[in-house]
């Protein structure tokens, strides 16, 4: 499978690329030996009250990087869900129910310390499914999939102090519908909280990035769980339909578009389920007069180039005030010319491969309306490999609000910029989206970052940094990014019940 | 001769103002000889009072909490010095005798104070400083969701309007109310007292008119970011959520027998920001 070449196709490709054609950025090749996940080419299977069984048909995965199958895996159709339910249902009666909260603790303690000894392999596999780079899957997907889990085993038995006055009880079957863009992390995500709180779940990883997720089932089966805790039906999006839809859920958490966000709250209506939705983002990353700029610039590399721009919080919209605008633009241009694009396997490479053609046309065809609508686009010089899914880092410069590029998420490794005079004008522009997931701020001056980290309108802010995560801090977002959050205290929330009140309260 | 009464013309309360409907329309609302002719609110109606409570939101969420509190606790104070006129009307509903009025009346009043004392408390109960692992200081804080539309239930009358509103208010949303029918004397006589207790203009607005002409416009309204609407049939729920899907709404559809008590219902209606910022090394 190659990408089709399009008019407006990013950038210029090596003929006849060689093996090493992933090389560039002048280092020497440091890949990661694939040999580590012992790949067969049995299928693989649905995961469904503990055991391991064939779907409704079956779709290969592609590493986007090469293009090449990886392996094939089951899609499941309304039978298994049906079954996948059933079988959580049954363990939310049975068996999880009746674990003392501590000893529910202890099971996922043991599946954290499972997925750190595996690391490396889970870093590779996320790597070889997803496009992204192997220094990011290894330092911060899968030991934050694992600390996530680690944190959250903790809060098992320590539930009623998560809410003074209240005694918090499991909601029951949990829905979880995961995207592609970190299929492990996500899971973990998704899992911990809901776990710890004494759900079970269904969870439905991404139809481009299935393999993570069923890894993680086998270390979720070697922990011990009882069987029906977790299930793991892989599959499209109408297996998460039917999913989110099916009458024995109730709650559902999701993580992907806002437009499918918004699909999943129609099919919910009427249905009195739960649910969370973490949805898209079109972040505001201000820099003002008075910042390190050398340090602005890393973060505003990290902010948009991030997993190859496929995040939700990430910082594409860039607001800099108008006398460090020819400076900053200068050197981000610099430094994104020593980014080194290719193998995602290669602990040299920044930015790996995007993770599917049907994202990579999305990204083409948001660029080609960048410079429709008169925008400035500059692109980094890297030589992008032949095969596979490749976007070169770009910029738009001289982008104005109703610009396409700037009011929709793009979820590609593409920045437009603006510039400000006020901070009034900064948080004018900045908050002037139906989004509101994440934003960020540079300023050495305290009382300004209060100033307008206080007046975004987002769930998460960083100052004087980008792009940081933790299982301890609430993610989520405002407006049109999401409803509810996940990680820290206020995760909790989502998988509680909470209209019981405290045996200790009068 | 007796002297003539002087009757009071029963309108909307929207920015701080008391309006007729822009629409010209009225509706009889009550019982047999207690019915009037209450103001019948229009969607027109409905989106000024979203613009004026946006309007006014961003001044309401800055203003010190303790500022917040010291004005719920007037509007309490509000309500108790016109407890009699508000309890009689109140009591011109069906089933309601003059005492049980007076005394929900008052329990408003207490409501009211209770919800004052909220204002400046729920931050630190929801708030955390999150021990995140790294060189940041990380904390999160709740911030108002914004703009609220509120449905209020059927029954009381009185302490059901402001059991709605109070939660909204103590956490620096700003507020549509829309009254139950029936109550529309009742939600009038409750605007009037908060016109009076420097409560600013926009912060609460109230409108009388029928519930099913304006529960479709309530739900697909861009800039309502957060519905709660008492007393639904699952026909309305599947209209209401199918329509707020568009501007990805907070509902809630409270069931009876599993209320949301204070202050979880004020966390109902926040959002919650993380912060992140370096610590030196």
């Amino acid at each position: 499978m190659t990408t089709k070449r399009k008019s407006t196709k990013p950038h210029r490709r090596t003929a006849n690329a060689p093996e090493n054609s992933f090389v560039a950025g002048g280092f020497a090749p440091a890949p990661e030996d694939a040999s580590i996940l012992r790949l067969d080419t049995k299928p693989r299977r649905l995961l469904i009250g503990g055991k391991w069984v064939a779907g409704a048909s079956t779709r290969e995965t592609i590493n986007p990087a090469t293009g090449e199958p990886i392996a094939t895996f089951a899609i499941a159709g309304p039978k298994q869900v049906d079954a996948a339910v059933a079988a959580a249902r049954r363990a939310y009666e049975g068996e999880w129910s009746a674990l003392p909260a501590a000893e529910r603790g202890k099971l996922l303690f043991r599946l954290a310390r499972l997925l750190q000894e595996r690391s490396r392999e889970f870093a590779v596999l996320e790597s070889l499914d997803g496009g992204k780079p192997i220094r990011e899957s290894r330092d911060i997907d899968i030991p934050l999939a694992a600390a996530h889990i680690f944190h959250h085993a903790g809060w098992a038995d320590k539930l009623d102090y998560a809410a003074p006055g209240r005694r918090p009880r499991p909601l029951g079957v949990a829905a979880q519908i995961i995207p592609w863009n970190f299929p492990l992390l996500m899971a973990a995500w998704k899992l911990a909280p809901a776990l710890a709180t004494g759900n079970t779940v269904v969870l439905k990883p991404a139809e481009t990035t299935p393999l993570t997720a069923l890894l993680l089932g086998q270390l979720i089966e070697e922990a011990g769980f009882p069987p029906g805790v977790v299930n793991i039906l892989t599959g499209a999006g109408q297996t998460g339909a039917t999913l989110a839809a099916h009458p024995g859920v109730d709650k559902i958490a999701f993580t992907g578009s806002t437009a499918v966000g918004k699909a999943i709250q129609r099919a919910l209506a009427g249905s009195q389920k739960r649910y969370t939705l973490e949805l898209g983002g079109k972040a505001a990353h201000i820099l003002f007069e008075d910042c390190a700029i050398d340090q602005a610039v890393e973060g505003i590399i990290n902010g948009i180039f991030f997993n190859q721009g496929h995040v939700c919080c990430a910082g594409s919209r860039l607001f800099v005030q108008e006398g460090i605008a020819d400076t900053v633009i200068r050197k981000l241009k610099r430094r994104i010319e020593t980014l080194v694009v290719g193998d995602p396997l290669d602990k040299n490479t920044d930015i790996g491969a995007i993770n599917s053609p049907e994202q990579l046309e999305r990204i083409q065809e948001l660029v080609a309306a960048g410079k429709a609508e008169g925008a400035e686009c500059w692109q980094g010089p890297q030589t992008l490999p032949r095969r596979g899914c490749w976007f070169a880092p770009t910029l738009f410069t001289g982008c104005s609000q109703s610009h396409r590029i700037v009011r929709e998420e793009i979820f590609g490794p593409v920045l437009a910029i603006q510039t400000f005079r006020t901070p009034a004008e900064a948080i004018e522009k900045a908050n002037n989206t139906p989004f509101g997931l994440s934003g960020g701020v540079w300023t050495d001056k305290g009382a300004k970052i209060f100033k307008v980290t206080g007046a975004l309108r987002a769930g998460v802010i960083w100052a004087n940094t980008f792009n940081k995560f933790d299982p301890s801090s609430p993610f989520g977002g405002y407006k049109e990014s999401g409803i509810g959050r996940e990680g820290g205290l206020h995760g909790l929330h989502a998988y509680l019940d909470l209209h019981h009140q405290s045996p200790t309260m009068s | 001769m007796n002297r003539i009464s002087v009757r009071k013309t029963h309108k909307l309360y929207i920015g701080g103002d008391f309006p007729r409907s822009e629409s010209g329309r009225t509706f009889r609302d009550g019982e047999a000889e207690h019915a009037i002719e209450a103001s019948r609110a229009s969607r027109k109606d409905l989106r000024n009072a979203v613009v004026a409570a946006r309007k006014a939101q961003p001044g309401w969420a800055a203003a010190p909490p303790f500022l917040r509190s010291q004005i719920l606790y007037r509007a309490a104070e509000m309500v108790e010095s016109r407890a009699e006129s508000i309890a009689a009307s109140l009591a011109t509903a069906p089933g309601t005798s003059e005492k049980s009025a007076l005394a929900e009346t008052h329990a408003t009043a207490d409501l009211l104070v209770h919800y004052a004392g909220w204002c400046d408390k729920y931050q630190s109960i929801f708030s955390s400083v999150n021990p995140v692992s790294g060189p940041f200081f990380n904390f999160s804080v709740p911030e108002p969701v914004g703009v609220v539309g509120l449905v209020a239930p059927a029954a009381p009358g009185l302490l059901g309007l402001a059991t709605a509103l109070a939660p909204a208010l103590a956490g620096g949303n700003t507020a549509i109310l829309l009254a139950a029918p029936g109550h529309a004397a009742t939600a009038l006589a409750f605007a009037e007292a908060l016109a009076t207790s420097d409560l600013p203009g926009g912060v609460a607005n109230i409108l009388t008119g029928l519930r099913d002409e304006l529960l479709p416009h309530f739900a697909s309204h861009m800039d309502i970011d957060s519905l709660i609407v008492h007393n639904t049939t699952r026909d309305q729920r599947v209209a209401i959520q199918t329509a707020a899907a568009d501007s990805l709404k907070r509902l809630t559809f409270p069931e009876p027998g599993r209320d949301t008590p204070p202050p979880y219902d004020i966390l109902n209606l926040q959002e919650i920001k993380t912060t992140w910022h370096p610590v030196a090394s």
